[in-house]
């Protein structure tokens, strides 16, 4: 298990360093433009240097307060959503056939209707991130409530308990796994819809807008991708913290 | 107690699964269930459970005909793997359903760390289903089922994962709490037929394709009933031999 995991880590870390190698490589040889695309090492010391800059943190702070509200908004409203609509079958039929037909429409494809509607740049950028969102944990919470074994629900119902609390009951925490898994999905997501917004609908703060800023005036190639290497730093982490919980809090899933 | 009257199932498919079903069951009697796999047994206690609403006849629980789970009904489902919450610990599974018996928490907890014990759990009560062996979520499903103190218990096949020994101790725990206060009435399918003379006061020789009822046989032998003298006692093994015969003779 530990010899596992450390031989995952050191492959992940040989792998990111052969990345930023390759990368640095080609700028300072100039396989690609250097003025465009910097040396891995001036994007990463730029990074850090942000990182210590308040401006940027205000930035960034903004864009994850956007992504996390709206992500916490679909959740919210898509797993109720989903647990009703899950529970009764003709329902079911209809939400998955609207869920499929609705899902493709790529969100950011929605910006200039959600500037129409919304207008203010923060709620464009929420209303936008918690839409997006909406989909896969509504739909992985209709596909969980549909994998819930029936003996585990009858056995609840034969003691007694009425349809509410077989849903709370059984259907919810057997569907739980998938639900994450949607959230999960969401947060990957949100993330992208959120920084587009920024970069299309503007406003006052965001990384979208320190993106934006960081083009004007001939542009700073390096703090431009160093912001971008944040957005990405965010999505692992938030990708991460989940996974860790999923295996702490879902340990009964994985033996089965 | 309960009355079962023409009682048939077709199922969606158009599988005939029982038909013609006439059976009464006092309050307080044990009875057995046994027959081919196959000839019904499961959907027979479906539809007295109130889970499945059978296709003809019916069913009558004190004068009340059963068209949805009866109160103080409690199963032992023969898929006892997936009958237990996974997500919960053994403990968990069965102080979840003693919420509807109106106990607080601590008691709740207690109750099931006492039938949990009464199996020989009382080591295992803060495992999780997965990780006991087949017998041992048998019994817990069982110790569920008897921490709840039903009125009405139906038991599908309680007892085919433990050993010998374990089985016999479960069996002896049934006629146990079945005799405390409250009068615990109990239809118990089994595919052993010693097992169905030695627990029960009456069994039930069904036959397949679709179900009916073959033969009824009054178990009348001494209580209390002890392992060895009673299944030497003359009376159990002619009673074997005749539930043997009408299973295997149809
Ligand atoms: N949901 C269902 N749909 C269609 N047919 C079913 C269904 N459930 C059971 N059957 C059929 O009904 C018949 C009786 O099934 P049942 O499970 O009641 O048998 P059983 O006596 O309990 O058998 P066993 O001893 O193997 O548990 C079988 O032929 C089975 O194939
Ligand atoms: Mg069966």
């Amino acid at each position: 298990m530990v010899a596992d995991r450390a031989r995952r880590v050191l492959l992940g870390g040989a792998g990111v360093l052969l990345v930023l190698g390759v990368m640095e490589a080609a700028s300072r040889t100039g396989v690609v433009d250097a003025a465009s695309v910097p040396p891995a090492t001036e994007i990463l010391s730029g990074a850090v240097e942000m990182a210590a800059d308040g401006e940027f943190g205000g930035h960034l702070g903004a864009t994850v307060a956007a992504w996390l509200s709206g992500v916490l908004l679909a959740v919210v409203l898509a797993v109720p959503a989903g647990l009703l609509l899950g529970s009764v079958p003709v329902l079911d039929r209809a939400a998955l056939i609207v869920v499929e037909l609705l899902r493709p429409i790529p969100s950011v494809a929605l910006i200039p209707l959600a500037i129409l509607v919304f207008v203010e740049p923060g709620r464009v950028e929420r209303s936008l991130v918690c839409y997006a969102c909406l989909w896969p944990i509504l739909l992985n919470t209709l596909y969980g409530l549909r994998e819930v074994e029936p003996v585990a629900k009858e056995t609840l119902r034969s003691f007694g308990f009425g349809p509410l609390g077989v849903l709370l009951r059984v259907s919810l925490p057997s569907a739980a796994p998938l639900v994450l898994t949607g959230v999960r999905i969401a947060l990957a997501v949100g993330l992208v819809v959120a920084v587009s917004a920024e970069l299309r609908a503007g406003g006052e703060s965001g990384l979208g807008i320190y993106l934006l800023a960081t083009q004007s005036g001939g542009g700073r190639p390096d703090l431009m991708l160093a912001g971008a290497l944040w957005a990405g730093v965010l999505g692992l982490l938030a990708n991460g913290l989940l996974v860790a919980a999923e295996r702490r809090i879902f340990r009964w899933r994985a033996v089965r | 107690m309960l009355e079962i009257k023409g009682l048939g199932h077709r199922y969606a498919d158009g599988h005939r699964a029982l038909t013609g079903i006439d059976l009464g069951v006092e309050r307080g009697e044990l009875v057995c269930l046994v027959g081919p796999s196959g000839c019904g047994k499961s959907t027979l206690l479906r539809c007295v459970a109130g889970l499945l609403r059978p296709t003809e006849g019916t069913v009558t629980l004190d004068g009340n005909t059963v068209d949805r789970v009866p109160d103080g009904l409690a199963v032992v489902f023969q898929d006892y793997t997936r009958s237990l919450f996974p997500w919960l610990t053994v403990r968990d599974n069965v102080a979840l359903v003693l919420r509807r018996r109106g106990l607080g928490r601590r008691e709740r907890r207690a109750a099931a760390e006492e039938a949990l014990a009464a199996v020989g759990l009382a080591d295992a009560v803060r495992k999780y289903p997965w990780q006991l062996s087949g017998g041992m979520q048998q019994r817990a499903a069982i110790a569920r089922a008897l921490a709840y103190r039903p009125s009405l218990l139906l038991m599908d096949e309680p007892f085919g994962s433990v050993d010998a020994q374990t089985r016999e101790d479960l069996e002896d725990l049934l006629l146990t709490v079945r005799g405390g206060e409250g009068g615990m009435t109990i239809l118990l399918v089994t595919h052993d037929i010693d097992e169905s003379v030695y627990v029960g006061d009456r069994v039930v020789v069904l036959t397949g394709a679709p179900g009916t009822v073959h033969t009824e046989l009054r178990v009348d032998l001494p209580a209390p009933r002890d392992q060895i003298a009673t299944r030497e006692h003359p009376a159990f093994v002619a009673l074997r031999a005749e539930v043997g015969r009408a299973v295997r003779r149809p």
